[in-house]
């Protein structure tokens, strides 16, 4: 397309066009009202003072007779920018008056005509128009008196022409104001379009100018640029989760195909074979678990929670705490249950999980240093409470928790700290916990427990929530 | 026991069967969602396998077709699809059980040899009996030979759940699922602890343990050597 072809194509340019017709339409029907009305007015002035002269002159002749009539004629045809008189005797040569020549016809007519005529003292040979009244006097004499109608036509010409500028000036001003504003606003498009082209072969890091107008462009490139920083952090957040992924998911691979080769080539007995064999199970069960809770976090993190219902949290709390507490007495820890009525709307399966993942943490992670080996440790405990608009759920325990500057950094994907590094595990635990609390739009705290670690899931409450006195009782039978 | 394994990947399709031989059930298979329907209808089977996505009818399709014209073999479902969602889909479609892709053999063999039994099974008797153990569903009294036991309800449910299919292999995450209802897989061995707190309880004292370990597969009940 070529640069004029995109100019007239702007919409401002198009906006400008049809202002441009609207105001040259205003404009000549202005002028067209003007013109119309002052022509009335004319035309109204010339035929009421020839009406009084007619009625003047008729009594003159009524009173003094042709004689009178003749002087009186001659009298006022003499008078500068005199009017047009004529009288014709009843076989119509004309008797008195300044007029010339007169287009035929125009005395036999009685009334209202307008008239091509010259005067007698008029030089040039140019046809003039008037105004005339013919009226019959007794006697057949008849009387026409008029008046030029250049004047009219003068001011006709003048509003003709004004009209011819001013629509001239309105066109070219318009025109050469849609031109500028159209550049104007093209220049800018064009400036977002080829960083926009940039960004999209690759370029994220690109923006968009933005002016200090602050006007509708700007406001748009702000908008867009705003949505470029989140598009890049989320690119970013995925690289790094592919390299993450990459990096934990084909080091377990590239042990379990070790392992095979080993067994393969080193294998002596159906004994060795099965060993190799059962360990090589064991590893791909754990890239299974790692492969479902990755799925699991991509599925909260896109805000797929699946089926949602009311529950509390309470009921979480104590079902998880039955369910792991001979498993930390195994590990020489104690794990009790503080739980308060606190509804929420959500998938409870996935708020369990998220739950389980904070316990399991705290019985790997949460043994107290081995000072007082004798002395019964702290106990870890799981909390859930209602604290204003917000349901607690928190796992507390008492171990070296994480330092300040790893807290951040520790619900990242296959983040394990240091500490962490020699125990199984995943490094998926707190990732999927936080995925499952952003998605019930609440969030995953970490605190210090001085010592120890307070990981605390916080929820939107249930608005009006209704005290249930059962759900805050540790789960009794239900068989 | 005789099964049908709807499945359209060959390869699984060809280990399940032969692995199914082995252990000495009868088992044919059928590629596709139609052959599916058609011999699940004609044949007489104890339980069905069925693969979510199939080429030609999918497997929610044929079994919702299967139970329309009243049939009600038990179907368990193998699906790539692992999410709570998915499962609840598949068991509201008619499905009695959901297993997700990939599995391991023995899980699919105890799920499928529970959902055979659960098929002209007696009825739901109110006391359970395996050996000299006794337990009493109504009064939940649990009695081995003369003592009575205490068990925590949770571990009274545990134990419930076993002797239900006493004699067959019980794996950890059925235990998970119909014990405490959970349906996501627990990094650490949790069932593992909740099973010898329950052995220490039935089994401590006796000469004769009733509930065994079946490596690579689970627990099961049972009384002496079958």
């Amino acid at each position: 397309m070529t640069a004029f072809g995109k100019l007239i194509r702007t919409t401002a340019f198009r906006l400008t066009l049809v202002y441009l017709f609207l105001f040259a339409l205003f404009a000549a029907s202005l002028l067209g009202y003007f013109a119309w009305n002052t022509r009335r007015l004319i035309t109204e002035e010339i035929t009421q003072t020839v009406n009084a002269e007619t009625l003047e002159i008729t009594e003159i002749y009524n009173r003094r007779g042709l004689l009178g009539l003749t002087r009186a004629i001659e009298y006022r045809a003499l008078r500068p920018n005199a009017n047009l008189y004529l009288i014709t005797n009843p076989s119509g040569v004309a008797i008195a008056g300044n007029v010339g020549s007169l287009a035929p016809g125009v005395m036999a007519t009685r009334g209202w005509s307008e008239a091509a005529y010259r005067r007698i003292e008029d030089a040039d040979d140019r046809d003039h128009r008037a105004l005339v009244r013919v009226t019959e006097l007794p006697n057949g004499f008849r009387l026409l008196i008029g008046r030029d109608l250049d004047e009219r036509r003068r001011l006709f010409g003048i509003v003709a022409k004004a009209a011819q500028w001013s629509i001239l000036i309105v066109v070219v001003l318009g025109l050469g104001g849609g031109v500028f504003v159209a550049r104007r606003v093209l220049r800018r498009i064009d400036a977002m379009t080829g960083t926009a082209q940039r960004i999209m072969t690759g370029d994220l890091s690109e923006r968009l100018p933005v002016g200090r107008s602050g006007d509708e462009l700007d406001r748009l490139a702000e908008n867009l640029n705003a949505m470029l920083e989140r598009i890049e952090a989320l690119m970013a957040g995925l690289k790094e989760v592919s390299d993450n992924i990459a990096h934990d998911l084909k080091t377990p691979l590239t042990r379990l195909r070790n392992r095979a080769e080993e067994a393969l080539a080193m294998s002596r007995s159906e004994a060795d074979y099965r060993a190799a064999l059962e360990r090589t199970i064991e590893e791909s069960d754990g890239l299974i678990r790692t492969f479902n809770a990755l799925l699991m976090i991509a599925r909260a993190e896109s805000g797929q929670g699946g089926a949602a219902e009311d529950f509390d949290a309470a009921d979480v709390a104590n079902g998880i705490h039955e369910l792991y507490e001979p498993l930390a007495e195994d590990s020489g820890l104690v794990l009790q249950v503080e739980a308060g009525p606190a509804r929420l709307h959500g998938n409870r399966e996935l708020v369990s999980q998220a739950l389980a993942n904070l316990v399991e943490n705290a019985i790997k992670y949460g043994k107290p240093s081995q000072d007082t080996p004798d002395a019964k440790p702290p106990p870890i405990l799981i909390e859930a409470r209602r604290v204003g608009d917000l349901v607690l759920l928190s796992v507390t325990d008492h171990g070296p928790g994480i330092p300040e500057a790893d807290r951040k950094r520790a619900t990242e994907r296959f983040v394990r700290l240091e500490a962490s590094r020699t125990l199984p595990g995943s490094g998926l635990g707190l990732s999927l916990a936080s995925a499952v609390a952003k998605l019930h739009r609440g969030e995953l705290r970490l605190d210090d427990a001085g010592p120890g670690l307070c990981a605390t899931l916080a929820f939107p409450a249930l608005s009006g929530e209704g005290l249930e006195e059962q759900s805050s009782q540790p789960e009794t039978h239900p068989a | 026991m005789r099964l049908l394994i709807i499945e359209d990947d060959r390869e699984s399709a060809d280990y399940l069967v032969k692995a199914f031989r082995e252990v000495g059930h009868i088992a044919d298979h059928a590629g596709d969602g139609e052959e599916g329907l058609a011999m699940a209808e004609g044949g007489d089977y104890d339980v069905l396998v069925v693969d979510r996505m199939l080429p030609r009818r999918d497997g929610l399709s044929l079994i919702g077709a299967l139970r329309d014209k009243g049939n009600r073999t038990p179907v368990l479902i193998l699906s790539a699809l692992g999410q709570v969602d998915d499962r609840i889909k598949g068991l509201r479609a008619g499905g009695d059980d959901y297993l997700p892709k990939p599995y391991s053999f023995a899980e699919l063999l105890a799920r499928v040899e529970v959902l055979s039994r659960r098929r002209g099974g007696p009825a739901e008797e109110t006391v359970y009996r395996v050996g000299d153990l006794e337990l009493d569903r109504l009064s939940h009294r649990v009695v081995r030979g003369k003592d009575e036991l205490t068990l925590q309800p949770r571990e009274f449910r545990l134990l419930e759940y076993l002797m239900k299919h006493a004699g067959q292999v019980v794996t950890r995450t059925m235990l998970l699922e119909n014990v405490w209802d959970y349906h996501f897989d627990p990094q650490t061995n949790v069932i593992d602890v909740h099973i010898s707190r329950l052995r220490s309880k039935i089994d401590k004292g006796f000469d004769r343990p009733l509930l065994h370990t079946i490596r690579g597969a689970g627990y099961m009940i049972r009384d002496g050597i079958r």
